[in-house]
C-alpha cells in the first residue's frame, strides 16, 4: 500500500487548509495536503461576497473593537471570544498578506482595498472582487502554494519536496498511536487504491455539513468528513445544533433549488418584498436590534448614500432573523409563486451597474433560471448554508483535545458562536488556518525525535472496502437522499421536540441501514461507492446535530425553537458539546459552561445592550469589571 | 412537463469504451447535470463525472455535450429540442480516467511552470495600492474558473498531443498576460512567454474565448495584447533600436 | 521518505472516439461563408489591379489611390506629385495595394478567419485538424505575422489617403451619390483600422499603469470599444471598399451615368 511521511497533514484544501498549509511550510515543516476535489476546486470557490477585515478603507472609524462586537452580536453573545477577539485583530494583516501574494481586490478612489456593506457589519468591511471574493481568494493561495513549490525547487530540485498536493484523495480515517493522532488513512478517488500518511500532525480544514440537507448551497463535498474525522478519534464537537440558513437561496427551477443568491444583492440596494408588494423586513426586527435598524423605508434608503446619519435597512439583519422572516412570509401565505419572497434589485440600480458589481448573479440566473436581474425580481428563499459548530479547539492555535489534531474554518466551532456573520467565514479562514498550521508545527516540534506510530490501518481499510465487497445491500443514494429529507423536514430553519425526536428514530433506522449498502462497480471513480462511505460521516454528524437541538431549550441565532421561542440568558452560558465511540456508537451530548469574557472585552459593551443577553448575576461581573477599568 | 430524453454518454475506463445509450427522465428547468445524476442514482451507479457547485463557479463539470465542450451544470436541457439525442463525452484533450472524468494534470504541470507573482521586494503587505483602472484587465483573466475547457478546445493540443510539452495552453498564457499586466509585478515575462510556453503556438482562432464559460475574452483581451508585448520585445526593430538609444 | 507518486490506472489515454466531432450543428457553414467571401475579394481585387478605369473627375477607386506614377491622369495623383515618375509601366496599383492587403493579411481578425477557412487549423472549435504537424507562428513564414504594427502604420497613411480623396469629392461633387459612397468607405476604413488591435496595443495597451496616463488610457479605452468590433468593422469595410471601387470604376466606364452618380 502507499504511504508517505509528512509532518503534518492538512485535510481540505479551501481557504482554511491552504492557509494552514502554507503556514505550516513556511515553517519548514513537510506539508501535505488533500483533497477530496480538484486542486481549488473546494467549496471556498463558492464565496460570493467578501471577507470582512477592519482595515477602515471606506470608513476609518472601524477597527478591531466594532468588529469584535458585531461578530459577538450576530453569534448572540455564544461566539468564543478569544476567537472572535483574535478573528477581529488579525484579519487585515491576513487580507493585505493576500494582496501581496498577487490577490486584486476591488479598489477605493485612493488605491486601497475596497469595502462593502453586510448585514451585521456595522460598516463597510469586506474585502471583495465583484462577487467572486472565494474564487480570488482560493486562487491566490493556490498560487501561493505552487510559489512555494518553486522555491523549493529551486532548492531542492523537486517541487514537491516540501509540500504536496493530494487530490481527489478522501481521508477516511484519522490514525492514531494511544491518544496521540499518527497519520491519517485515505483512498484515491481516481484509482480505488489505498493511501496510508504517517503524520504526527493533522490539521481538519474540511468545511460544513450542508449535505445532509435537501435545500443547501453546499456541495457533494459537505459531508461533514473532518467533523466526524475528529469525533471517530475522540475529539468533541460543539454548537451542532446551530446552522445557519442563508435567507436568500434559489426557489426555482428545481434543480438548482438552494443555490445561493449572494447578501451582497442586498448589501447593495436590493430588497426583499412579499406577494402584497409589502417591504415586509420592517416587520421583523427584534428587539436587541431595533436601535440600530432604520424604521421606515426612507431612512433605510438613505442610508446607503449617508450612513453616519441614518440606520441601515432591516434587509442587513443578521441571517438568522432575516431566514426566519422569509420562513414566516411564505408561511403565512405571502409568498412569491414559486414558493419563496422576492428579492429585487432591478428597480434599484442601473441596469450596467448591476452587471457590474452582480456579475456572477445576474449570470446565475439568466443561464439557470431564465431571469434577468437587472429588470425583474429574483424569488428566494432560506437555504442551508454554513454550520457554526464544529470541533472545539484552542482558540491560539486550532488544536483539539487529541494530541496531534488541529482543526480550523468551517470545520471548527466556536468563533462563530449561534450565528455567523456573512462574510467572517472568509476571514476565519485565514486567521484560523495560519494559527493551526502554526500550532501543528509548534506541536511537531515539540515531539522532538519521537514519532507516534501508525497504528489501524487494516481496520480502516476493511471499513472502507466493506461497501464494494457486500452483494446485494441498498442503494446509497436512496439512503443519502431519505436522511436529507428527514434532515431537511424535522432539524431544519424552525425544530420542534417532537420532530427532532423522530428525526433522531430516522436517523438510528438510517444508520442501520448504512451499513448495509453495496455500490455496484469497481474501486475506480466509482461515486456510488465513495458514497456510501460518505454515508457514516453524515449521519454520525446529523446525529450530533439532532441531539443537541433536542437538547437545548430555546432559541437563538441558527437554531429556532418552535416550542422555546425566546432566547435564554442561562442558555448562553451553556455549550453542548458532542462525542462517541471510535466505532461512531454512543454518540452523546453534553453541558459545558461557557468561559466568561475577559474584563477588558466586555466592557467594549453597553450595559444595556448586554442586559438583554446576560444573567445577573453575569451583569454583577459586568459591573464590577466596569469599575475596575474606570 | 417532464419527459423521457434520450442520451448517449461515454463510458469506460482508461479511454478504452463505447457511447452507451440511456433514457431517462428529464423535468423542467434541468441542466445535463443533473439528468448525469439521475442516471447515477437509478441506472448507473458507478457514472463517474465531476462536480461540486452546480453553479458555474468551479469548472469540475467540464464535458462535451454534442461535441461542444461545455460545463454540465450551465446547460440548460430546454436547448435541447425532446426528441433529440443528446451526446455526452469526455474532454478530448486529456486522458481519460473513467467515463466523463479525464485526467486534468497537464493544467497542473503548466501552472507550475510559470513563474509566480513577484512584487518588489520593498513593498510591505498593506502598502499596496493600486487603481481600480489599473487592476481591471488582470482581475478579468482572474474571473477564470480553471474548468480548462479551453486548453481542450486549442487544437494546438487538441489536434496534436506532441505540442503539449511546449505549450502552456490559452488558460496558462493568459495567466502570464495577468502577470505582466499587474501593476506591481516585476518580473520580465515576455521572453519566456514566447519561447518556454508557446505564445506562438496561438494561431488566434478563438475557439478558447468561445468556449470559456465566464466569457473571459482570452484571445482579444490576453493572448493578442501578450503577442504585441512580445513583439515588442523581439519583432519590433524600432522598439528594438529605441531602447538601445534611450537605455533608461 | 517513502515519496512514490499515485499509479494511475494502466492505460492512459485519450477517449478513443474515432469520429472528427461529434457536433451537430452545422459548424462548417462560418468558414464555408468566409471562404466564399474572402475568395470573392480576392477575385475581385485580381481584376481591379488591372482594370484601367479607376478615374472619373472627382472620383478616384479606392484600389488605386493615391496614384503615384505619370501614368496617371492628373486628377487622380496624391496633390498632383507622380513620386515615381514614368519607368513604372504596370498597374499603378500594384504600388500602393501591399500596404493595405498586408494589413489585412496579417491582421488578427482575418488570421483567424483564413486559419479556419482556408487552412482548416480548426476548420471550427473542437471538430479536428486534417494537418499532421502544426507549429503556428512560431516559425517562418508565419513568425512574420508579427511585423502586424508596421502595417498598420501603413494602413494609417492610407485611411489618410482615403478620407481625403472622399473630401475632395465632397468639395467638387457634394450631390454625387459616388461621394457619399466614398465617404461611408473611407469611414469604415478609418474605423477598422483605429480598431486593430496592434493599435490597442500602441495607445495604451503596453503599459502596467493606466492611472499614470490618463490620455492614453481614455485612447485606450476608445479603441477597445472598437476593438471589440474588429470582426465586423473587418467585414463591413471589406464590402465596402469592393462597392465603392465597383462604383467607380462603372462610373468611369461610363455604364452608371445618371446625374447623381
Ligand atoms: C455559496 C456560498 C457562498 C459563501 N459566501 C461567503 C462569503 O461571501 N463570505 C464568507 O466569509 N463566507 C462565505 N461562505 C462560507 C465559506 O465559503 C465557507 O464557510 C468556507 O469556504 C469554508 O472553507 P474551509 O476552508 O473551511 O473549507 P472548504 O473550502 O469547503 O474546503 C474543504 C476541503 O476539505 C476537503 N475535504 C473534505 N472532506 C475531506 C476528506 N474526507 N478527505 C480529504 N479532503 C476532504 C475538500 O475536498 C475541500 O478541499 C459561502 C459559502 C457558500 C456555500
Ligand atoms: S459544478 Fe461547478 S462549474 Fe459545474
Amino acid at each position: 500500500m502507499e504511504r508517505h511521511e509528512y509532518d503534518v497533514v492538512v485535510i481540505g484544501a479551501g481557504g482554511a487548509g491552504l492557509r494552514a498549509a502554507i503556514e505550516a511550510r513556511q515553517q519548514g515543516k513537510r506539508t501535505a495536503i488533500i483533497c477530496k476535489s480538484l486542486f481549488g476546486k473546494a467549496h471556498t470557490v463558492m464565496a460570493e461576497g467578501g471577507a470582512a477585515a477592519a482595515m477602515g478603507n471606506v470608513n476609518s472609524d472601524d477597527n478591531w473593537m466594532v468588529h469584535f462586537r458585531d461578530t459577538m452580536r450576530g453569534g448572540k453573545f455564544l461566539n468564543n471570544w478569544r476567537m472572535a477577539e483574535l478573528h477581529a485583530k488579525e484579519a487585515p494583516d491576513r487580507v493585505w498578506e493576500l494582496e501581496a501574494w498577487g490577490a486584486l481586490f476591488d479598489r477605493t478612489k485612493d488605491g486601497k482595498i475596497s469595502q462593502r456593506n453586510f448585514g451585521g457589519h456595522e460598516y463597510p468591511r469586506l474585502a471583495h472582487v465583484g462577487d467572486r471574493t472565494g474564487l480570488e481568494m482560493i486562487r491566490t493561495l493556490q498560487q501561493r502554494v505552487v510559489a512555494l513549490q518553486q522555491e523549493d525547487f529551486e532548492v531542492h530540485g523537486d517541487y514537491e519536496a516540501y509540500i504536496k498536493v493530494f487530490a481527489e484523495c478522501t481521508v477516511t480515517r484519522l490514525l492514531k498511536d494511544g491518544d496521540a493522532i499518527s497519520g491519517a488513512f485515505a483512498y484515491w478517488r481516481e484509482t480505488g487504491k489505498f493511501i496510508t500518511f504517517d503524520a504526527p500532525a493533522v490539521v481538519l480544514a474540511t468545511g460544513g455539513i450542508g449535505k445532509s440537507f435537501v435545500v443547501t448551497s453546499n456541495s457533494w463535498e459537505y459531508t461533514g468528513d473532518g467533523h466526524a474525522l475528529a469525533l471517530l478519534a475522540g475529539a468533541q464537537l460543539i454548537n451542532m445544533e446551530f446552522i445557519q440558513f442563508h435567507p436568500t437561496g434559489m426557489v426555482w427551477p428545481p434543480s438548482v433549488r438552494g443555490i445561493l443568491v449572494t447578501e451582497s444583492v442586498r448589501g447593495d440596494g436590493g430588497v426583499l418584498t412579499n406577494s402584497e408588494g409589502r417591504r415586509f423586513m420592517f416587520d421583523y426586527i427584534p428587539d436587541v436590534f431595533k436601535d440600530k435598524y432604520a424604521t421606515t423605508e426612507e431612512e433605510g434608503d438613505r442610508w446607503y448614500t449617508d450612513q453616519a446619519n441614518n440606520r441601515r435597512p432591516p434587509e442587513l439583519l443578521p441571517r438568522d432573523e432575516v431566514a426566519r422572516a422569509i420562513n414566516a412570509e411564505v408561511k403565512a401565505g405571502r409568498g412569491s409563486p414559486q414558493g419563496g419572497v422576492f428579492l429585487d434589485v432591478s428597480s434599484r440600480l442601473p441596469a450596467a451597474e448591476i452587471v457590474k458589481r452582480l456579475p456572477s448573479m445576474h449570470h446565475q440566473f439568466k443561464e439557470l433560471a431564465d431571469v434577468d436581474i437587472t429588470a425583474e425580481p429574483m424569488q428566494v428563499g432560506p437555504t442551508c448554508h454554513y454550520v457554526m459548530g464544529g470541533v472545539e479547539v484552542d482558540a491560539d492555535t486550532g488544536a483539539a483535545s487529541v494530541p496531534g489534531l488541529f482543526a480550523a474554518g468551517e470545520v471548527s466551532g466556536g468563533m462563530h458562536g449561534s450565528n455567523r456573520l456573512g462574510g467572517n467565514s472568509l476571514s476565519d479562514l485565514l486567521v484560523f488556518g495560519r494559527r493551526a498550521g502554526a500550532g501543528a508545527a509548534a506541536y511537531v516540534d515539540s515531539l522532538g525525535a519521537r514519532r507516534p506510530q501508525v497504528t489501524g490501518v487494516e481496520e480502516a481499510h476493511a471499513e472502507a472496502m466493506a461497501p464494494l465487497e457486500r452483494q446485494g445491500g441498498e442503494n446509497p443514494y436512496e439512503v443519502h437522499h431519505e436522511l436529507q429529507r428527514t434532515m431537511n423536514e424535522l432539524v431544519g430553519i424552525i425544530r420542534k421536540e417532537s420532530e427532532v425526536a423522530e428525526a433522531l428514530e430516522a436517523v438510528e433506522k438510517l444508520k442501520e441501514r448504512a451499513t448495509n449498502t453495496t455500490a455496484p462497480g469497481g474501486k475506480i471513480y466509482n461515486p456510488g461507492w465513495h458514497l456510501a462511505i460518505d454515508l457514516r460521516n453524515m449521519l454520525l454528524v446529523s446525529e450530533c446535530v439532532a441531539k443537541a437541538a433536542l437538547l437545548r431549550q430555546e432559541s437563538r441565532g441558527g437554531h429556532t425553537r418552535d416550542d422555546y421561542p425566546a432566547m435564554e440568558p442561562e442558555w448562553r452560558r451553556k455549550l453542548l458539546v458532542c462525542s462517541s465511540k471510535p466505532d461512531g456508537s454512543e454518540v452523546q451530548v453534553v453541558e459545558k459552561t461557557q468561559v466568561s469574557m475577559r474584563d477588558d472585552l466586555i466592557t467594549l459593551f453597553d450595559r444595556a445592550e448586554l442586559s438583554k443577553y446576560l444573567t445577573e448575576e453575569e451583569l454583577a461581573e459586568y459591573d464590577a469589571a466596569a469599575k475596575e477599568l474606570s | 412537463m417532464s419527459y423521457k430524453g434520450k442520451f448517449r454518454v461515454w463510458r469506460g475506463e482508461g479511454g478504452e469504451g463505447r457511447l452507451e445509450d440511456f433514457t431517462v427522465e428529464v423535468n423542467e428547468g434541468e441542466v445535463v447535470l443533473d439528468v448525469i445524476h439521475r442516471l447515477q442514482a437509478t441506472q448507473a451507479p458507478d457514472l463517474a463525472v465531476r462536480w461540486n457547485c452546480k453553479a458555474g463557479k468551479c469548472g469540475s463539470c467540464s464535458m462535451e455535450i454534442n461535441g461542444k465542450p461545455r460545463l454540465g451544470c450551465m446547460t440548460r436541457m430546454s436547448t435541447f429540442t425532446e426528441d433529440e439525442t443528446i451526446t455526452v463525452t469526455p474532454m478530448r484533450t486529456f486522458p481519460v480516467i473513467k467515463d466523463l472524468v479525464t485526467d486534468v494534470s497537464y493544467n497542473y504541470q503548466k501552472a507550475r511552470e510559470i513563474p509566480s507573482f513577484t512584487p518588489p521586494k520593498d513593498v510591505k503587505p498593506g502598502e499596496y495600492r493600486m487603481q481600480q483602472i489599473d487592476v481591471e484587465r488582470s482581475q478579468e483573466f482572474r474571473k477564470c474558473i480553471e474548468c480548462f475547457m479551453c486548453n481542450n478546445v486549442c487544437h494546438v493540443i487538441r489536434d496534436h498531443e506532441e505540442n503539449k510539452t511546449h505549450f502552456a495552453g490559452p488558460r496558462f498564457l493568459m495567466r502570464i498576460a495577468e502577470l505582466d499586466m499587474h501593476p506591481y509585478d516585476v518580473a520580465d515575462r515576455k521572453d519566456s512567454a514566447q519561447e518556454d510556453h508557446g505564445l506562438g503556438y496561438c494561431n488566434i482562432t478563438k475557439c478558447c474565448t468561445e468556449v470559456c464559460p465566464e466569457h473571459i475574452k482570452i484571445t482579444d483581451n490576453a493572448l493578442i495584447p501578450m503577442k504585441e508585448r512580445v513583439v515588442d520585445r523581439k519583432y519590433d526593430p524600432l522598439v528594438w533600436l529605441g531602447n538601445k538609444i534611450f537605455r533608461r | 521518505m517513502t515519496q512514490q507518486t499515485a499509479e494511475s490506472p494502466a492505460r492512459k489515454q485519450r477517449a478513443q472516439l474515432k469520429v472528427r466531432t461529434l457536433r451537430t450543428d452545422r459548424w462548417w457553414l462560418a468558414p464555408a461563408l468566409t471562404f466564399a467571401g474572402l475568395t470573392f475579394f480576392l477575385i475581385y481585387g485580381f481584376w481591379a489591379i488591372f482594370d484601367k478605369s479607376y478615374f472619373v473627375e472627382p472620383y478616384i477607386a479606392p484600389f488605386s489611390s493615391p496614384c503615384l506614377t505619370t501614368a496617371c491622369p492628373e486628377g487622380a495623383r496624391l496633390f498632383g506629385w507622380a513620386p515615381i515618375g514614368d519607368w513604372f509601366t504596370l498597374p499603378p496599383g500594384l504600388i500602393i495595394l501591399g500596404l493595405p492587403a498586408g494589413f489585412r493579411f496579417t491582421c488578427y481578425y482575418y488570421r483567424k478567419s483564413y486559419y479556419r477557412s482556408f487552412w482548416l487549423s480548426p476548420p471550427a472549435c473542437a471538430v479536428g485538424e486534417p494537418h499532421k504537424k502544426y507549429t503556428g507562428e512560431t516559425r517562418l513564414p508565419l513568425v512574420i505575422q508579427n511585423v502586424h504594427r508596421y502595417f498598420f502604420y501603413g494602413a494609417i497613411l492610407i485611411g489618410a489617403i482615403l478620407s481625403y480623396d472622399a473630401v475632395l469629392a465632397l468639395i467638387h461633387k457634394p450631390a454625387g451619390l459616388g461621394t457619399w459612397i466614398l465617404l461611408v468607405n473611407a469611414a469604415l476604413i478609418v474605423l477598422y483600422t483605429l480598431s486593430c488591435h496592434s493599435c490597442r496595443h500602441i495607445t495604451a495597451g503596453r503599459l502596467n499603469h493606466f492611472s499614470k496616463h490618463p490620455l492614453r488610457y481614455r485612447a485606450w479605452t476608445f479603441v477597445s470599444k472598437l476593438n471589440a468590433k474588429h470582426m465586423q468593422l473587418a467585414w463591413a469595410s471589406l464590402f465596402s471598399v469592393m462597392i465603392a471601387d465597383f462604383y467607380v470604376r462603372m462610373v468611369a466606364k461610363g455604364v452608371i451615368t445618371f446625374p447623381f452618380a
